[in-house]
């Protein structure tokens, strides 16, 4: 008897613990996905008809076991690349992903050559 | 003269900036549905709304030469508005079939609606959940697809069909 609530206590936590991860990957994607119909606000965000829609199919997506990726495609193909936040790494928008890291080099390399020079102009 | 470096180096970043923010500005960033015209539509089933067991899917579009998918609800005003160009439509080109596909709304009142206003769709299917229209790049109704034989999307209208989206749509298929 023992054993058998053990193992039914196990069985449960395992449970619980899969649904929060399924839920906070679900909060994760509908995060990322902006509702075309609303000003300013995420999937997560909005009660909008076309929200409560998009949370239906990323949820038969997801049962589905696709991943996040493939969700993201999936309605990237259907209502352009608009539709989630996070942009992919293309051609078109490497800049905006290299750019922070190059003005961050940049920005350290002037900062120390003005030091430097600063520090000079003192011991000289 | 000397010349400063960082200086140089800043005033060229805030033109660099400036210069991004305008093209920023410029740029409109609300939704567009131009960038499927010339894809294919995704595979689909839809019930028929008097009969659940008729199916309708991709396949039976490929027998029509063109096909205008006609996303409604009878709690839309604008549909009403568009309704008259459809039946319009579905009178005077053969070449043209159009399906409809009843977008979230109560069996008896899009019936009822077909009923009053007259019925254009040679299928009528039913969207009860909406989820069938996100695999068509839906967000709000009336939409109206065209599609060719091969499934390609030709025209895609957002919003309620008028006069000169309709008779866009008769050259398109003409």
């Amino acid at each position: 008897m023992k054993i058998k609530k053990i193992i039914f206590i196990i069985y449960f936590s395992f449970s619980l613990l899969q649904a929060s991860e399924n839920k906070s990957e679900l909060l994760e994607i509908y995060k990322n996905l902006r509702c075309l119909v609303c000003q300013g606000q995420s999937i997560a965000d909005s009660n909008s008809d076309f929200a409560a829609t998009v949370k239906l199919v990323v949820q038969d997506l997801l049962e589905e076991e696709k991943t996040k990726d493939e969700i993201y495609a999936f309605l990237i193909s259907k209502y352009g690349e608009w539709i989630v936040y996070q942009p992919t790494f293309s051609k078109s928008n490497l800049l905006l992903w290299i750019l922070p890291y190059f003005i961050f080099i940049v920005g350290g390399l002037i900062i120390f050559l003005i030091t430097r020079k600063s520090k000079n102009n003192k011991a000289n | 003269m000397k010349i400063n470096i960082s200086k140089i180096i800043i005033f060229s970043f805030v033109i660099f900036s400036l210069f991004v923010f305008w093209q920023g500005l410029k740029k409109n960033n609300s939704y567009d549905t131009k960038n499927l015209i010339g894809s294919k539509i995704s595979s689909f089933k839809l019930s028929e709304i008097n009969n659940n067991e008729q199916y309708i899917s991709q396949e039976k579009l490929k027998q029509n030469k063109y096909t205008l998918i006609n996303f409604f609800a009878s709690w839309c005003a604008p549909c009403r508005i568009e309704h008259k160009y459809l039946l319009s439509l579905s009178r005077e080109s053969k070449k043209i079939k159009i399906i409809g596909v009843n977008f979230k709304d109560k069996k008896n009142n899009a019936i009822n609606f077909l009923e009053e206003l007259g019925n254009p769709y040679y299928f009528v299917g039913e969207d009860l959940d909406g989820k069938a229209s996100i695999s068509f790049g839906i967000y709000g109704i009336p939409e109206s697809i065209l599609v060719d034989n091969e499934l390609t999307i030709i025209k895609k209208i957002v919003g309620p069909i008028d006069q000169s989206q309709y008779e866009e749509i008769l050259k398109l298929i003409k």
